[in-house]
């Protein structure tokens, strides 16, 4: 997508921002695993809250990765964006059954 | 294929040929031949079952060779015939339906196709080797777990090998349908056969993982010692039936939504009318996809999931029933008024509809889980999977293989043996499966070796062993027409039916570089577009210049061979230790062959813009 031969002012400044946007998202999943390292380590909080609080910091983390490192935010991925969401869908509903029907 | 290669004389330079080409038509004759020799292979296991069946307390088979047959019957039909078969004309008519060169990953469309084979031959190998798996297709356990024979090892390991190739040819028609259609051919435009080879990959590509977890749980407990299906040790068997349904369920859609397809170009094409509510079929095939993942448990009805389970299974299944019902009322409008031709392909066709809505509104009965106790294991269930497998897969294929017979062999299959087949097949096809309901509803269970004397199921048993013959006569009149037709059929021109569709664009057989330039598509049913304005043929959408072919290669067999000799492998070594050399040698005949593949490269090779000039159009 990006032509390297031919870097006007206009890309160079997209590739800036997008350089930094990449730092920050680095930054902050490097951050969100200090914070779910220290919180086991520590054994600051209570189980009932600790396993629910690292779900959400991991789902974030996929956020991050498929959005930004994966660039699934840039035009062009609706495809892969949609087949990954089917292939959740599909695994999502297989572990929903088993556990509401198999192991509840 | 190299031009060079293919202008070698004698067999072993064609035997050579067909092991290492990576060209989507002759991938495509060699799942048809794979395939079909599956598919005569569990057609004398069902005759095996229906002549042991054809009076009460026969003893024509032993009941543990019984067990073998209508196992065998079932894995081979579903896995080794109906998907291969279907993946082959996929192969042979999806790449020419969208415009493109050929599939997006040659080389891994190969490696598909000699997974499936080795994994089939390694799973009929048991035959021979102590005793065929014995659990019914669907392995459940504990019963799996429990059987003694190696017959179950074979079924997980061939299986898992076939099921790979599988998923690699799902996984390679995604990305060729998604990145090389040929300009203008918007998705929605695609033909509808390639929209249902699309929606079927994407199943293949979300179902078969399930069977893959499933196969591996069972063979870690059969031959590990792990204990995931052990009740006694915290396991639980239900979870096997669980897998294998949310496989299984969309099995069954990967099988029919193809034939879907090929109904609906079949009856368009013979109809000369375009297809009546294009986008309401494409949402529908769609449609269908999207429900087949949440009925899974209408299998499971009477395992005791409860009311509530069993009400939402039930509900989300007689849904499924109005997609497909858009579908057949689209297919009968499509037909309203047009100038139809009745040829052989357009008979299956014909005879597809009424049959395919038998086994449907027998499907809504079963959907209901209340009845369902009463049907559950009886021959009722038999009869409708067969009605919606026969009468709607196999007439689909045979629909697809007289249709695109010209395509793919340049040879037009004979109308007068096409038709006598038809019918037997059709009458036959009625005879043995329409009284399997009664019979069911009259108590018989399926599965069952024997039946005893006077209990009202002797005389529909012999009407339906009967009906077996004609079916099998019918398919041997197949067999007699593709030899006849290859010694003496007319050869047709590129376009014998009049087509609408890219693939009758070209000439028949098409050339390996399918299109000298790649066409212009103007809209759905291109090549009908440009007859329409007179013009007849499609205008090109780029300048003739050089075409990028991959080279042929025998590494895909390789790996397959590699896995198929680690299979005997892992399914030995729990009898003598020796046998995990059986494993290292496979494996590293596999992996060494795929070390090879990444290490060395290849780039293909080009045909030049002089060679295509020289070929005449």
């Amino acid at each position: 997508m990006t032509d390297n031969t031919n870097t006007n002012s206009f890309q160079k400044q997209k590739n800036k921002e997008e350089m930094k946007k990449q730092l920050i998202t680095f930054a902050l999943m490097i951050g969100f695993t200090i914070v779910a390292f220290s919180i086991v380590a520590t054994n600051a909080m209570d189980k009932m809250f600790a396993v629910p609080l690292l779900l959400i910091l991991a789902l974030i983390q996929v956020g991050f990765q498929f959005y930004y490192f994966m660039h699934m935010k840039d035009r062009g991925h609706e495809f892969p964006a949609m087949m990954i969401y089917g292939g959740v869908f599909a695994a999502l509903l297989t572990i929903a059954a088993l556990v509401a029907i198999v192991w509840w | 294929m190299s031009i060079a290669a293919a202008q070698k004389k004698g067999f072993g330079a064609f035997l050579w040929d067909y092991l290492t080409t990576v060209d989507h038509k002759k991938i495509a004759h060699l799942y048809l031949i794979g395939g079909g020799f599956f598919f005569i292979l569990g057609g004398l296991e069902a005759m095996f079952i229906r002549i042991q069946l054809i009076a009460p307390e026969n003893d024509f088979i032993s009941a543990g060779l019984y067990n073998e047959m209508f196992t065998m019957h079932g894995t081979t039909m579903i896995f080794l015939a109906a998907m291969p078969l279907l993946l082959g004309l996929m192969n042979a008519v999806m790449p020419l339906q969208i415009g493109a060169r050929d599939v997006a990953f040659p080389f891994l469309n190969s490696l598909g196709f000699w997974l499936f084979m080795f994994g089939g031959i390694l799973l009929n190998c048991s035959w021979f080797l102590g005793g065929a798996p014995d659990s019914g297709w669907t392995a459940y356990t504990p019963l799996s777990v429990e059987s003694p024979t190696h017959g179950i090892d074979f079924y997980v390991l061939g299986l898992q090998i076939s099921g790979a190739g599988t998923l690699i040819g799902g996984i390679n028609f995604l990305v060729t349908i998604v990145t090389m259609r040929a300009p203008g051919m918007t998705y929605m435009r695609m033909p509808l056969f390639s929209w249902t080879t699309f929606v079927t990959s994407t199943l293949i590509l979300f179902a078969f993982p399930a069977l893959t977890v499933g196969l591996f749980l069972l063979m870690f407990d059969r031959m590990f010692g792990s204990a995931f299906f052990n009740v006694a040790l915290g396991g639980n068997s239900v979870i096997w039936q669980h897998l294998f349904w949310i496989f299984g369920h969309p099995e069954v859609y990967i099988l029919i939504l193809p034939a879907f397809g090929v109904f609906s170009e079949v009856i368009p094409t013979f109809s000369k009318k375009r297809l009546f509510g294009y986008t309401a079929m494409v949402f529908a095939t769609i449609l269908i996809a999207f429900l087949g993942f949440m009925v899974w448990a209408h299998h499971m009805f009477t395992v005791g999931l409860g009311p509530v389970a069993n009400a939402i299974f039930a509900i989300a299944t007689m849904a499924i029933a109005v997609p497909t019902g858009i579908k057949i009322f689209n297919w009968l409008a499509t037909m309203w008024g047009g100038s139809i031709t009745i040829n052989s392909a357009m008979l299956w066709a014909l005879g597809f509809i009424p049959s395919f809505t038998i086994g449907g509104m027998t499907g809504v009965m079963l959907a209901s889980a209340v009845a369902d106790y009463q049907y559950h294991d009886s021959y009722f269930v038999v009869a409708h999977f067969h009605y919606v497998i026969v009468g709607g897969v196999v007439f689909g294929i045979f629909a697809g293989l007289h249709y695109w017979w010209p395509k793919m062999f340049g040879r037009i299959l004979n109308e007068k043996l096409g038709k006598i087949g038809f019918w037997l097949f059709f009458i036959g096809f009625h005879l043995t499966f329409f009284i399997q309901h009664f019979l069911g509803l009259m108590g018989m269970p399926r599965r069952y070796w024997v039946f005893l004397e006077d209990q009202g199921l002797d005389t529909g048993n012999f009407i339906s062993t009967i009906g077996t013959f004609l079916m099998a006569i019918a398919a041997t009149i197949f067999l007699i027409n593709i030899i006849y037709t290859a010694v003496k059929g007319e050869k047709p021109a590129g376009d014998p039916y009049d087509g609408r569709t890219l693939e009758w664009a070209i000439p028949s057989p098409p050339p390996y570089y399918n299109f000298k330039q790649l066409p212009l598509v103007r809209g759905l049913d291109p090549l009908w577009i440009e007859k329409m304005d007179g013009k007849g043929k499609m205008t090109p959408a780029e300048p003739l210049g050089d075409v990028h072919m991959p080279n042929g290669s025998i590494l895909p067999f390789a790996m397959s061979l590699g896995f198929f000799v680690a299979g005997f492998g892992f399914i030995y070594q729990t009898d003598h230790q020796a046998w995990n050399l059986a494993i290292f040698v496979g494996m590293g005949i596999a992996l060494g062959s795929m070390l090879i593949r990444s290490l060395k490269d290849d780039h293909g090779y080009h045909i030049s813009k002089e060679e295509l000039e020289r070929e005449a159009d």
